[in-house]
């Protein structure tokens, strides 16, 4: 703005015939070339969205146009007869995301509720930059200690458990021969990895609420506790949601780590204890090995669902994320 | 009011409360911990000067390492920060000087919309749009993916690092006559500089161990190869190819090659931090 009434001031908007040495008074040329190299850059993001979906949707149209709405309702995967259903895969993403979420939520609104209220100050910094580390493993060492690691720990341990000293086996969810590389494998593994991103939200989210929520929650006799509960947390509520469907955005889509662990079996299996597939894992497998176009397109179809979905959840927790930051501004 | 504060059951409750997030910050951070002792121990004894300077060899021969996939994923990194990072830097300088612009409303959600992009999705994407026309793999093509992965971090963080530029340097330097765009390459840039570098590294950190867009794109190599134009090793690649094999020796390289990335990946990490610390905490002030 400021620079613009300079501009102004030179009279070159004004079309006053004077050519003030450049950088000296106006340079409204540069100025503009400047002006439409940024605004050019900043087109390239919107651009390459949309790119990306022009590209995904032309490569899957043959898969879709052949199989329609039959796509998703379909357990079929047979390359050698040419049938296409991305049922089971769509079941596991839903379900290992939703273990995970299960898992991670009440960890994650645990630890930035200490980070931001209840930990000594001195305890902060570095509890806060171990939880943040767990971001920065690449997803492929999550997996590498998944299977060597996780799976028989679980496969030993955590299985055993629940199935027989729970007793929870009488339910069909914790049933049936224990694998190692399972849809609970998954969901564990996706929580970990989603973790650091609800809690670094959360935290954040909790330590913009106004000071003044706090203190009058306080000066009316509250615990710590009850003040957290009823003056901090329903005022950071929407922000929260919108931080744990931001980790559920990268649940959905997290390749590698459920790749390795989660045993790649395209079938839905009620028992949590079974194998199965995710969107990203069929494409992760398969993808250089497909056996003809319209395998390949198939599987660009299931890149274009789960593009599709995790755009969706994304901008609902953006603009949840949003809005709470927003009104308290 | 001494009797409600004095409410035992209130007392309580608050207690237990306060004692689970306790035990949320310990769970929470175990994980890390429980991975990088394993990492330590199972990788350091894979590690040796030949692990770094050697190529992989098959299985029962002795002596294999990952030199060219150090390499590759140097190269393919670095096609990435020539693709992502000036188109990033400049969209974020575009937010920065136009907060409240329609577009940059727009172009600021988009971009956090592209950042929780599945990174599996960036990879067929370049390799129809890179791959399919070349007709080969490529360390362009993975290069490409992760270029276009890196710009919404770069975006971000160069408009976050701009935007806290003190508006007084700026009016101080359009007051002597400084233009616009002068004054963005001369004053604003140079003070932010420290910042965007941390946008810079973080991404980088992020896409040094990605290994979904590179399946399909750079797709690996077990020879030398640094050329471009053909496919090309990259470490997480390689670390995944001998974790899913049956064999040990290739579990250990496994191991091994993991240490080595998160090595990288920590390092990069703690750098950014440094420098956010040092140099651009001084420049602000």
């Amino acid at each position: 703005m400021v620079g613009d009434s300079l501009a102004g001031s030179t009279g070159v908007e004004a079309g006053v015939p004077v050519h003030p040495p450049e950088g000296i008074y106006g340079g409204g040329v540069g100025d503009r070339v400047y002006s439409a190299l940024i605004t050019l850059f900043a087109l390239a993001v919107p651009a390459l969205l949309l790119v990306i979906f022009a590209v995904i949707t032309v490569a899957a149209w043959p898969a879709l146009r052949t199989f329609g709405f039959e796509f998703l309702t379909s357990s079929e995967w047979d390359p050698v007869a040419g049938h296409f259903g991305a049922a089971p895969a769509l079941y596991g993403t839903l379900v290992s995301s939703a273990i995970a979420l299960i898992l991670a939520t009440p960890l994650a609104l645990g630890v930035a509720i200490f980070l931001s209220e209840l930990a000594p100050h001195w305890l902060r910094r570095p509890v806060a930059f171990l939880v943040d580390l767990l971001a920065a493993i690449p997803s492929v060492v999550y997996g590498l200690w998944g299977i060597f690691v996780m799976i028989p720990l679980l496969r030993t341990h955590v299985m055993p458990f629940l199935r027989d000293t729970l007793h929870l086996g009488a339910t069909p969810l914790f049933s049936g021969p224990m694998y190692g590389p399972s849809m609970l494998a998954a969901g564990v593994i996706l929580a970990i990895m989603i973790l650091p991103y609800i809690s670094a939200v959360s935290r954040e989210v909790l330590m913009a609420v106004p000071r003044s929520q706090r203190e009058a929650a306080l000066a009316l006799g509250a615990t710590r506790w009850e003040m957290l509960w009823g003056a901090v947390i329903p005022f950071a509520k929407s922000g929260i949601a919108g931080g744990v469907i931001l980790g559920l955005g990268r649940a959905l889509g997290e390749t590698m780590a459920v790749t390795m662990v989660i045993g790649n079996r395209h079938e839905i299996a009620a028992s949590l204890f079974a194998p199965g597939y995710t969107m990203a894992s069929l494409i992760a497998n398969q993808f250089t090995e497909a056996t003809g176009d319209l395998q390949l397109s198939a599987l660009m179809a299931v890149g274009f669902v789960l593009f599709v979905v995790t755009l969706i959840v994304n901008a609902g927790a953006r603009w949840l994320v949003w809005r709470t930051s927003r009104g308290m501004a | 009011m001494s009797e409600f504060r004095s409410s035992p059951r209130r007392r309580v409750v608050n207690a237990i409360m306060t004692g689970l997030t306790w035990v949320a910050a310990v769970v929470a951070t175990l994980p890390l911990l429980f991975i990088l002792v394993y990492l330590l121990q199972k990788g350091a004894s894979s590690l040796s000067l030949g692990f770094f300077t050697h190529l992989p060899t098959p299985v029962g021969v002795a002596g294999g390492g990952v030199a060219n996939a150090i390499v590759g994923t140097l190269v393919v990194v670095g096609i990435a920060s020539a693709f992502g990072v000036p188109i990033g830097i400049g969209a974020g300088i575009y937010l920065a000087e136009k907060k409240g612009a329609p577009l940059a409303v727009g172009v600021r959600f988009l971009a956090d919309v592209l950042n929780g992009l599945p990174s599996i999705v960036m990879g067929i994407f370049a390799w129809e749009l890179v791959v399919v026309p070349m007709g080969h793999f490529s360390a362009l093509a993975g290069g490409f993916a992760l270029g276009a992965m890196m710009i919404p971090t770069v975006t971000r963080t160069t408009e976050e690092m701009v935007r806290v530029v003190p508006t007084s340097l700026r009016e101080a330097a359009l007051a002597l006559g400084y233009t616009q765009w002068r004054t963005a390459l001369r004053i604003v840039l140079p003070t932010a500089l420290a910042g965007i570098l941390t946008g810079i590294l973080v991404a980088l950190a992020r896409i040094a161990g990605e290994t979904a867009p590179l399946l399909f794109t750079a797709f690996g190599n077990n020879f030398w190869s640094v050329s471009l134009n053909e496919p090309i090793a990259a470490l997480p690649l390689q670390i995944f190819n001998y974790a899913i094999s049956p064999y040990d020796e290739w579990h250990a390289q496994a191991w091994g090659g993991a240490l080595v990335l998160i090595a990288l990946v920590l390092i990069i990490s703690l750098v950014s931090r440094a420098v956010t610390r040092s140099g651009f905490a001084r420049a602000v002030d």
